[in-house]
């Protein structure tokens, strides 16, 4: 985390405050977009002048008074330039004021914020970028550093966000009940996104790169907060949790990748383990399961492994023999594929990926070649396992992964052939 | 996704272009510069350069002392890079269709260009989910 602050606490209060701040002035004044731009200005005057006045007494009322007469002196500004027609404006923010006494609660005005900022008139990219700073309190030079992108173009693509949200006429209030499951999923799935934008294998030259991974993680701790129940949001945070929590014995130093079997899981982070287990099976234990749950559970029946030969393949099994009757993604069916083979021999493993050859979502695809050359591996057929490993290899578009392949064939090249058992 | 679209041209391509007049010329830079505006308005852009002419090209290597024995380029046998677009977009699709853009930019007489342009992916530092 690049720190604003070289106090962490006040950064992360900060962080902490800004979807809250920005729900109250969105409440406010009845304009996202305005609005949020206030809130953002808000938190950079806290940056410059906290640090030497010391934490006001209540930062988030501070935050919101700044962040008001930011929204004001806009209204009014917009006022001088179109005469009196925005005079409405501001006597409607007048009356939002009032409104301001209306029982509605933080929980649900940040849950109205996640659907705003994931409204499904944007692409997943902007949806990505408007989150991470209208929630997530990053500046726009975080998030285009976090994606290798010039600060002026995030810039344009959260204003062009903001814009899209404006003309499809979306309002700061609950999608109806028929819509909210929709809208809940494409949240989770803008949260997961960004967690596996974040699965990098580099720490080395970006040290100062926003960890996309752990933002993904607070706002998916943000979301869980704003509705415990749901037991997908909680699977969803589960899942990362349990990921994340083998990021130390991902890679070597020098960031090659290092698979889930060959880990040193004594760096494996237990406290992450712990919170995300109990959170998924608090999830399961309410009985409505999902895709994220069952991901999440089979990471956990992984991380409970203290040995990759301790792993419950049979259970994995189930729940992926679970999951493929729920989706018909591609990669689950994959993933089935591979814990087909742990349970029944890589023959079987085998079988199931010729019925994937013929599906135009995966046919093709580098994770297809890579999970076969390491099933004919097994099988001892070596000669195959290379072909498809520099299959693999030639087809990925990430670089970590493209070393990993080749370091495969690499490996099986200098490998005696033994005969097939 | 990010994608690098390379334009590449020839020594005859380069030659004939020295005799474009002022008002092809001009063409031809309002193009670029309306593309490069609607690329930065649509939040695409990620980087755009010119490289300079060939002819100051030098391929470098390594001397038995690792210091640089450089030689110049001789650019009537080959094609060689002319300047480069980098593009953040939704999928392959986009890209190809600015490398299309590029490619029907104005070329005198009313024709365009047609030069090609390369387009590649550039590759992301994720680990997917092998680990």
């Amino acid at each position: 985390m690049t720190g604003r602050f070289p106090d962490e606490h006040a950064e992360h209060l900060l962080r902490e405050l800004a979807p809250q701040v920005l729900s109250a002035v969105t409440r406010r004044f009845r304009d996202f977009a305005a609005a949020e731009d206030a809130v953002q200005e808000a938190l950079i005057t806290a940056t410059l002048k906290w640090p030497q006045t010391g934490l006001p007494e209540n930062p988030r009322g501070w935050l919101i008074r700044v962040a008001s007469r930011r929204m004001m002196d806009y209204l009014r500004s917009e006022e001088a330039r179109h005469g009196r027609e925005n005079e409405v404006g501001i006597e409607s923010a007048r009356q939002a004021e009032a409104a301001e006494m209306e029982p509605q609660s933080d929980e649900d005005d940040t849950l109205n914020l996640f659907f705003m900022c994931c409204h499904p008139s944007l692409t997943p990219a902007s949806a990505i970028a408007l989150i991470l700073r209208a929630l997530g309190g990053l500046t726009t030079a975080e998030i285009a550093h976090a994606f290798f992108v010039p600060e002026s173009t995030m810039a344009q693509r959260i204003s062009r966000a903001k814009a899209g949200i404006k003309s499809s006429g979306a309002h700061f209030s609950a999608p109806t009940p028929h819509e909210r499951a929709e809208r809940l999923r494409a949240v989770l799935h803008v949260l997961y996104l960004i967690f596996n934008e974040g699965y990098t294998a580099s720490g080395g030259p970006q040290v100062q790169r926003v960890e996309l991974s752990r933002e993904a993680i607070r706002l998916a701790r943000c979301l869980h907060g704003v509705i415990p129940d749901d037991p997908e949001v909680a699977g969803l945070l589960s899942l990362m949790l349990l990921t994340d929590a083998r990021r130390a014995a991902r890679t070597t130093p020098d960031e090659e990748l290092i698979p889930l079997d060959k880990q040193d899981r004594s760096l494996w982070d237990q406290a992450e383990i712990a919170e995300g287990t109990a959170l998924v099976r608090d999830a399961i234990a309410k009985g409505a399961i999902g895709i994220y749950q069952l991901q999440a559970a089979i990471a956990a029946l992984h991380d409970e492994a203290s040995r990759a030969e301790d792993t419950d393949w049979p259970q994995i099994l189930a729940l992926y023999d679970l999951m493929k009757h729920m989706s018909d993604n591609p990669m689950v069916a994959l993933n089935h594929a591979v814990a087909a083979a742990m349970v029944h021999g890589p023959s079987k493993g085998l079988e199931l990926l010729r019925a994937l050859d013929g599906d135009p979502r995966i046919a093709g695809h580098h994770r297809l070649d890579a999970v076969r050359a390491h099933l004919l591996e097994m099988t001892g057929d070596y000669p195959s396992a290379i072909t498809h490993y520099r299959l693999a290899a030639s087809r990925t578009t990430s670089l970590p992964e493209q070393r990993y392949l080749q370091l495969q064939v690499a490996r099986l090249i200098e490998t005696p052939q033994q005969r097939p058992s | 996704m990010k994608y690098i679209l390379l334009m590449t041209g020839t020594k005859a391509g380069v030659d004939s272009y020295k005799q474009w007049s002022k008002s092809d010329i001009e063409a031809h830079f309002a193009f670029l510069h309306r593309l490069n505006k609607e690329l930065s308005e649509s939040a695409e852009l990620v980087a755009n350069e010119g490289l300079a002419a060939p002819e100051r090209a030098r391929i470098v290597k390594a001397g038995k002392d690792g210091m640089p024995v450089t030689d110049g380029i001789f650019p009537e046998s080959k094609e060689f890079l002319l300047g480069y677009w980098i593009v953040d977009v939704e999928g392959p699709e986009r890209a190809y269709e600015i490398a299309a853009r590029i490619s029907a930019g104005p070329a005198p007489g009313g024709a365009s260009t047609s030069m090609p342009i390369e387009v590649r992916q550039i590759m992301s530092r994720r680990t997917g989910e092998l680990a």
